[in-house]
């Protein structure tokens, strides 16, 4: 049992954790300007800052190339097909877990929502989906779980899909989802044979995704860990602790507030919830903070007004940030069960 | 032979398209490539995912970035 203890301990410190690379940074620093610098503000908000962006580089890169290798299996033309054939909450379930498979780029999100509705599926199970897509993925799993844990990390996930599912299906049950426009129901589905792929094919794939989303969210890394850094080291804990401590009861609706229009990758907000969380914010406030910058982005929200009318959009975005304020809430409530 | 290269957003749709192109000069057809850049009418010919390649109606890539030599082949089959 020891040994399994010491494997597990050994995987998360050094392989996901990467503790190593924080000590060689270390010693790399304090050879370069002396042990007093390294021990000063300014070295060891350098520190954390190089180290946290090579460690987010290599997790993501490696996490990407094998994400996208699953996802080649699961292109929206067959997830339509897979939602099509399943009715009621087993679809908005399976819709919100889909969400996390398939691969999906912000010019993709008006052809899958059409090609979804067309092929009748629930106006629920279509924003089930939209909902877990951005907000849930494999790759923030491994991340999360290399800060918080595994237990929290795997939390964040199942809140993510109960978020969808329940999101989903309120914008269906209270006719806000009718509200589209007509031309998305314009035309009869069309489904198309599958194109088959080969194994080779599926890796050439995932490696140009893994360049294409490393490029893409390069900058938000860097703006993520330079808030992290700061965060960190120079912020005085006070402050952070009276604007989102446990005892400021407003400090999920804050958290939420700044979070919602800002949009990074969920890679970007994670050093940010790492730097918040070692300054004692509640685990609530900072899982609504990473929830409202990933879930809703005002890109997406406006290639989502091109196919639904006002109202619908105004529900969506409702549902999902009483959502997360909710969640946040519950889980300041309940960190002592998980922490 | 009708061949339309869908997806207009993304660099990667461009660049689809444009590797669309070569690949049918590449092969001395005569035919214009179609860039479908509107996303209501690329998902009206069965593309959910950009970029994606049609030939007479069928959907023959989708979601995936092809080399020149990869869209050659895919026309070849479909002559």
């Amino acid at each position: 049992m020891q040994v399994i203890n010491q494997i597990g301990d050994f995987i998360n410190n050094q392989l996901l954790k990467m503790l190593w690379l924080s000590s060689l940074i270390e010693k790399f620093i304090s050879f370069l300007f002396g042990q007093d610098f390294l021990e000063s503000i300014w070295g060891s908000m350098i520190v954390f800052f190089i180290y946290d962006f090579i460690k987010i580089g290599i997790l993501l890169c490696f996490l990407i190339f094998i994400i996208s290798y699953i996802q080649s299996y699961f292109p929206p033309e067959r997830t339509k097909k897979i939602l099509s054939k399943y009715k009621g909450i087993g679809a908005n379930i399976l819709g919100a877990l889909l969400g996390t498979l398939t691969p999906f780029c912000a010019c993709s999100s008006i052809p899958i929502f059409i090609g979804f509705t067309r092929a009748g599926l629930s106006s629920g199970v279509m924003f089930s989906f939209l909902i877990s897509s951005p907000l849930v993925d494999l790759g923030a799993l491994v991340i999360l779980t290399s800060i918080f844990g595994f237990k929290i990390a795997l939390l964040y996930v199942i809140v993510g899909l109960i978020l969808a599912v329940v999101g989903g299906t309120i914008i269906e049950k209270s006719g806000l989802g009718d509200n589209i426009e007509p031309f998305v129901l314009g035309e009869q589905n069309i489904d198309i044979e599958e194109v088959k792929i080969s194994q080779k094919e599926r890796l050439v794939y995932a490696g140009q995704q893994m360049l294409q989303t490393y490029r893409k969210v390069v900058l938000y890394i860097v703006i993520g860990v330079g808030i992290g850094a700061l965060i960190h080291n120079v912020i005085p804990e006070e402050w952070v602790q009276s604007v989102l401590g446990v005892n400021n009861p407003f400090s999920v609706l804050i958290a939420t507030v700044i979070g919602t229009p800002m949009y990074a990758d969920i890679f970007g907000t994670i050093p940010i919830a790492e730097a918040l969380y070692t300054k004692g914010v509640g685990l609530g406030t900072i899982l609504s903070f990473m929830m409202s910058v990933t879930a809703l982005s005002i890109p997406s929200l406006l290639m989502l007004k091109k196919v639904v009318k006002t109202k619908l959009l105004f529900g969506f975005i409702v549902v999902v940030v009483v959502g997360i304020i909710v969640i946040g809430y519950v889980f300041n409530a309940l960190q002592f069960l998980f922490v | 032979m009708k061949i339309q290269a869908v997806g207009g957003c993304c660099k990667r749709s461009q660049q689809s398209y444009l590797n669309t192109v070569e690949a049918v000069k590449k092969l001395g057809l005569d035919v214009e490539v179609e860039h479908i850049v509107d996303a209501v009418q690329g998902a009206s010919l069965g593309v959910m995912s950009n970029p994606g390649i049609v030939i007479d109606g069928k959907v023959v890539s989708t979601g995936r970035l092809l080399e020149v030599e990869q869209i050659v082949e895919l026309i070849k089959k479909q002559m």
